[in-house]
């Protein structure tokens, strides 16, 4: 892995906006941010190239102080305004940066329909297992029993397994990280850069404010100390007995499928093959 | 216990630990606790830029060979200088980009 140093990082920093930036101390946005930032200047991809693209919540921040092309969007929209600036320019890499509320509930409908059309996005999401910005309310990964101001009791609702949601729905990259494994991060994000077609990398964060403090998790340092012990490669997780298995989350690339057709691909192939007969009956 | 100064002795103070110049914090009396020297600008390995720094101790507690410490009020320093194997763990982990411990 090619190590760049925060020298190069702030080159891609609005330096204009107010830094420091506004999530909480210990927050993990700032890590990815850092993360996607590395994997871009690893490919070594134009700024004016790249369009960065977010809804509503703390995570949707993060195009604010990136020096790309940046549109912050509505709430849980970010993927079908990436889908309308990837249609008009398919040569642009188009990055979406959301949250776990943002894409699975409140944009849950253009999340699946994004990776069952297998259009090229690098959907980037957060997961804090909560709705920070707006006063942590639970969202749909918020675990079972866990609370949130919403649920002062706790919450009762099965959660999502994101991962598995995109696969079924038809997404052809698809892996897994954490926060505290920024490398493997910062590793999956470029790989997520190259692919062609829908592309989903959900990053396990800490939310030590809103989160931690309401089920007593600790401080930053410690949430990042539990993320490192549960979220486990996928051939660790398999050994361990039933009871063991309940607080941990795998990590790595969970699905890799290069076969299926992308979709401004197939796009541009109808309209030329609509356009040939018309050319030939002018003549 | 931490003592107060005066914002002159604030960079006599803290041979080690960098402290800009243009520091908000430079126009008034803060307090700092001491800390043990660690050598001049130059020679410091670790780089922390305190105007961003949010006191976490993310970067100190995953510092893998201890090179980082917390000051009483959570800001990190540098109580081991010679520990210091520029491995950037304290670059990546950083939420705020306020520490770089990449060689120079």
């Amino acid at each position: 892995m090619k190590k760049i140093s925060q020298k190069s990082i702030h080159k891609y920093l609005r330096h204009d906006k107010k830094f420091p930036h506004v999530w909480c101390p210990g927050c993990s946005n700032g890590i990815v941010l850092g993360a996607v930032i590395r994997a871009i200047a690893e490919l070594g991809l134009k700024k004016d190239n790249i369009a960065m693209v977010s809804g509503i919540g703390c995570s949707s921040r993060m195009p604010v102080y990136a020096d790309f092309n940046t549109l912050h969007s509505l709430h849980g929209r970010a993927i079908a305004y990436a889908t309308g600036v990837k249609m008009y320019k398919p040569e642009m890499d188009v990055v979406v940066i959301t949250g776990d509320g943002d894409a699975t509930a409140i944009g849950g409908n253009h999340f699946i329909h994004a990776a069952r059309r297998n259009i090229d996005l690098t959907v980037i999401l957060i997961n804090n297992n909560i709705y920070g910005m707006t006063g942590g309310q639970y969202s749909p990964t918020t675990p079972y029993g866990d609370k949130a101001t919403t649920t002062p009791y706790g919450n009762i609702d099965p959660t999502f397994d994101i991962c598995q949601l995109a696969i079924g729905a038809g997404a052809t990259f698809v892996a897994r990280t954490s926060a505290y494994h920024a490398i493997e991060a910062q590793s999956f994000i470029k790989q997520a850069f190259e692919h062609k077609g829908f592309s989903l990398v959900e990053v396990i964060s800490a939310c030590p404010v809103i989160y931690g403090r309401l089920n007593k998790k600790g401080d930053a340092p410690t949430m990042m100390k539990q993320m490192k012990e549960n979220v486990i490669p996928v051939k660790q997780y398999e050994k361990l007995s039933a009871e063991a298995k309940a607080d941990k989350i795998t990590k790595g690339i969970l699905m890799h499928d290069t076969d299926k057709k992308e979709y401004t691909e197939a796009y541009s192939e109808l309209i030329n093959s609509l356009n040939k007969p018309e050319e030939e009956s002018n003549e | 216990m931490p003592k107060t100064h005066k914002p002159e002795d604030v960079e006599k103070l803290k041979e080690g630990t960098i402290i800009r110049k243009d520091d908000k914090h430079s126009k008034m009396e803060v307090e700092v606790p001491e800390v043990k020297s660690t050598g001049d600008y130059n020679k410091t390995p670790v780089y922390i830029y305190y105007d961003w720094c949010k006191k976490c101790g993310i970067c100190a507690t995953f510092c893998p060979t201890g090179a980082l410490g917390r000051r009483p009020d959570g800001a990190p320093y540098v109580p081991h200088p010679e520990k210091c194997t520029h491995c950037e763990m304290c670059d990546r982990l950083c939420p705020d980009f306020a520490i770089t411990g990449a060689k120079r």
